[in-house]
């Protein structure tokens, strides 16, 4: 039994900067905008996020700082593409190149130093139950506002106003842009918002998961954001699935090794990226689930003025 | 706001001042940063962009460095124009030189001048399977080949460690995870004796007169050409939409592939976990920065690899961090993607509306 509660808390740990990134890119991703930068956006998050609260030893400043920083370095992405509009794809990667060099220059000075771990949402009676109080409430409080982000996407989306406006520009933005919503504006912040959000995934990772900073810990997480949104066909809650279908891979990975199989770890560690691809080809097979959710205009360029 | 509309006719001159633009706005950022990090700018930009180009040492890293990124970025470059997005350079980079690497080493200690082609045979191969598998997907259930050629990047790199951990591993070497040296016939002729300087960047400056040649004056430089404007348009000039997803990857698969034998055979000499460091990334950069145009390639692979150079004696003489080279490299690839806005389109100011 207490395998499997360290197995599950270690998958929900492991897939909670996954939830964030993906969630996030699912809103810049309906929109029609295609951001390849989540890698680059999350460790920006990664760094400052970790300096912040080395510094003030505040972890609540640190989550600030990761959210703006990262907010800005999208803002950047923002402006070059919708209104400088440069290539989507090659931006997005000059984005990540960006945020990996930057954030091991402003991070130099703090590698290897570790937090105080991140305070656990305690609820006494709550967390005392017998295993439902190890398995639903020892978590830290990202866990639970991550699942709340996703409802209030999902709720956003398909229940709000705006949320429909914002599907409707990413599923035709001359036809949006004729009804008199500003395509570019609104475009704007829902790439501020997905970056705000991998950025709070990078600080979860340099926060919460292994409270130190480490270069280049993100290791492909942002790229994997980017899959786990394909993998939920652009529905939120299914961001969920794929998130934690994910993390627990690569947990399930690591305890298998720690058993001693006799497979190397490097095979082994190719898991999470294999299942990945595989993943990725069985949902493109299926064009008509493709055709109902995916944005019309994902990575199209739009040229009407403001 | 501004208003952009496309230009009619792009300006030929734009095709240096373009990366000019790029390059000048890059170098006043790293300017600012040096400031506020609080070191001497003039002598950090000195030191990073004009003292390796003033010894033969300098020099000869700097083709050494050049070689790979040219070579990576001539094959990405077909693929670009085409509109095919092969992210995963980096991963066909290395199984190129695991399986180049692995031929030389299955070889040893036999001497014969076959054994380095056989070599860039198998290493090509190698790059091409791996680049081919994108290209599959791709073109059987339309997968999207940024997420899958990236994902292989990773697969890649731990396959080659798998390889040097394990059976690749020198038998004479106290267990650590690196092959044994190559032998002198699994070894690329140096061209300036003393130095690291090898026949690999001649051959990088050939494959981009060949490729220049194909562009230029050949029918395959057309499909090229039309399958980046549209791809309705390559399907009336007779070829399937597949055509170019599987001649993209290839050409930048083989030439991924290449490049990675030749840096094993060149200036490693063995098999270590540490060879993929980043080419196959930093070649999208010269791919862009070059215009996608083969002589292009060569001015900005020489001024990457000046980049990482600098970025080193940086490091050594004031003590700054290396990864200088991946800010500079990211904020370049920005300001050249910013300034392009300005060649392909008209800006003209205008009085902001109200409403949105």
């Amino acid at each position: 039994m207490d395998l499997f509660i360290a197995i599950f808390q270690g998958i929900i740990i492991a897939s909670t900067p996954l939830v964030l990134a993906a969630i996030g890119e699912l809103v810049v991703e309906k929109s029609g905008v295609l951001n390849l930068g989540v890698e680059g956006m999350m460790i920006i998050g990664a760094v400052t996020s970790f300096i912040v609260t080395y510094e003030t030893g505040s972890h609540f400043l640190g989550l600030i700082a990761a959210v703006i920083s990262a907010g800005l370095v999208a803002s950047l992405f923002g402006l070059l593409t919708q209104y400088l509009l440069s290539n989507q794809v090659a931006t997005g990667l000059a984005l990540t190149l960006f945020g990996l060099g930057l954030a091991s220059l402003i991070g130099q000075t703090y590698s290897g130093i570790s937090l105080d771990a991140f305070p656990v949402f305690d609820v006494y009676l709550l967390t005392e139950i017998p295993i439902i109080g190890s398995l639903l409430f020892n978590f830290d409080y990202l866990i639970y506002l991550s699942i709340i982000i996703v409802v209030s996407v999902y709720y956003f989306l398909n229940k709000t106003k705006l949320g429909l406006v914002l599907t409707a520009i990413g599923d035709s933005h001359d036809s949006a842009h004729s009804l008199g919503y500003s395509v570019k504006m609104v475009r704007l912040f829902a790439i501020i918002f997905g970056g705000s959000c991998a950025g709070l995934g990078g600080a979860y990772l340099s926060l919460v998961q292994t409270p130190m900073w480490v270069e280049n810990m993100t290791a492909g997480r942002g790229w994997i954001a980017l899959a786990i949104v394909v993998f939920a066909v652009w529905r939120p809650l299914w961001i969920l699935v794929g998130a934690y279908i994910f993390g627990g891979i690569t947990i399930i990975q690591l305890h298998v090794q720690a058993l001693g199989v006799n497979i190397g770890a490097q095979y082994m560690s190719m898991m999470p990226y294999l299942v990945t691809i595989v993943v990725l080809v069985f949902i493109s097979v299926n064009k008509n689930r493709l055709a109902v959710n995916a944005p019309n205009c994902l990575n199209k360029l739009f040229t009407s003025d403001l | 706001m501004f208003k952009l509309q496309k230009k009619e006719t792009i300006d030929q001159s734009s095709l240096y001042t373009v990366p000019l633009i790029a390059i000048g706005c890059s170098l006043i950022f790293v300017f600012i940063l040096f400031l506020l990090i609080g070191k001497n700018p003039v002598l950090a930009i000195f030191i990073i962009f004009v003292e390796p180009l003033l010894s033969i040492f300098g020099l000869s890293e700097l083709i050494v460095k050049a070689t790979p990124l040219i070579i990576i970025a001539l094959g990405l470059s077909i693929g670009f124009r085409a509109g095919v997005w092969n992210i995963g350079a980096e991963g066909q980079f290395t199984i190129g030189a695991l399986f180049g690497g692995a031929t030389i080493l299955a070889f040893y200690p036999t001497s014969g001048i076959w054994i380095l082609p056989l070599s860039f045979f198998i290493a090509i191969i190698g790059g091409i399977l791996w680049g081919m598998i994108p290209a599959f997907f791709k073109a059987r259930f339309n997968t999207n080949e940024i997420l899958v050629s990236l994902m292989l990047t990773y697969v890649a790199i731990l396959f080659l460690s798998g390889m040097v951990y394990g059976p690749l591993k020198n038998p004479d070497g106290f267990n650590f995870p690196e092959s044994r040296l190559f032998h002198d016939s699994g070894t690329l002729p140096i061209i300036f004796p003393g130095t690291r300087a090898h026949i690999g960047f001649l051959m990088a400056l050939l494959l981009a007169g060949l490729m220049y040649y194909l562009l230029k004056r050949h029918k395959f430089g057309f499909h090229v050409k039309v399958s980046g404007e549209s791809l309705r348009a390559l399907v009336f000039s007779g070829k399937s939409t597949n055509y170019m997803v599987y001649l993209s990857f290839i050409i930048s698969g083989a030439f991924a592939g290449l490049a990675g034998v030749i840096e094993v055979s060149g200036p490693v000499g063995q098999l270590v976990p540490a060879i993929p460091v980043g080419y196959g990334f930093t070649a999208i950069i010269v791919a862009f920065l070059g215009r996608l145009n083969p002589l292009g390639i060569c001015f900005a692979g020489l001024l990457l690899a000046l980049t990482y150079i600098g970025g080193e004696a940086a490091q050594i003489k004031l003590g700054l961090p290396n990864a200088i080279t991946g800010v500079f490299q990211g904020v370049l690839l920005f300001s050249l993607l910013a300034a392009e806005a300005f060649t392909n389109y008209k800006v003209t100011l205008k009085k902001m509306r109200g409403n949105f």
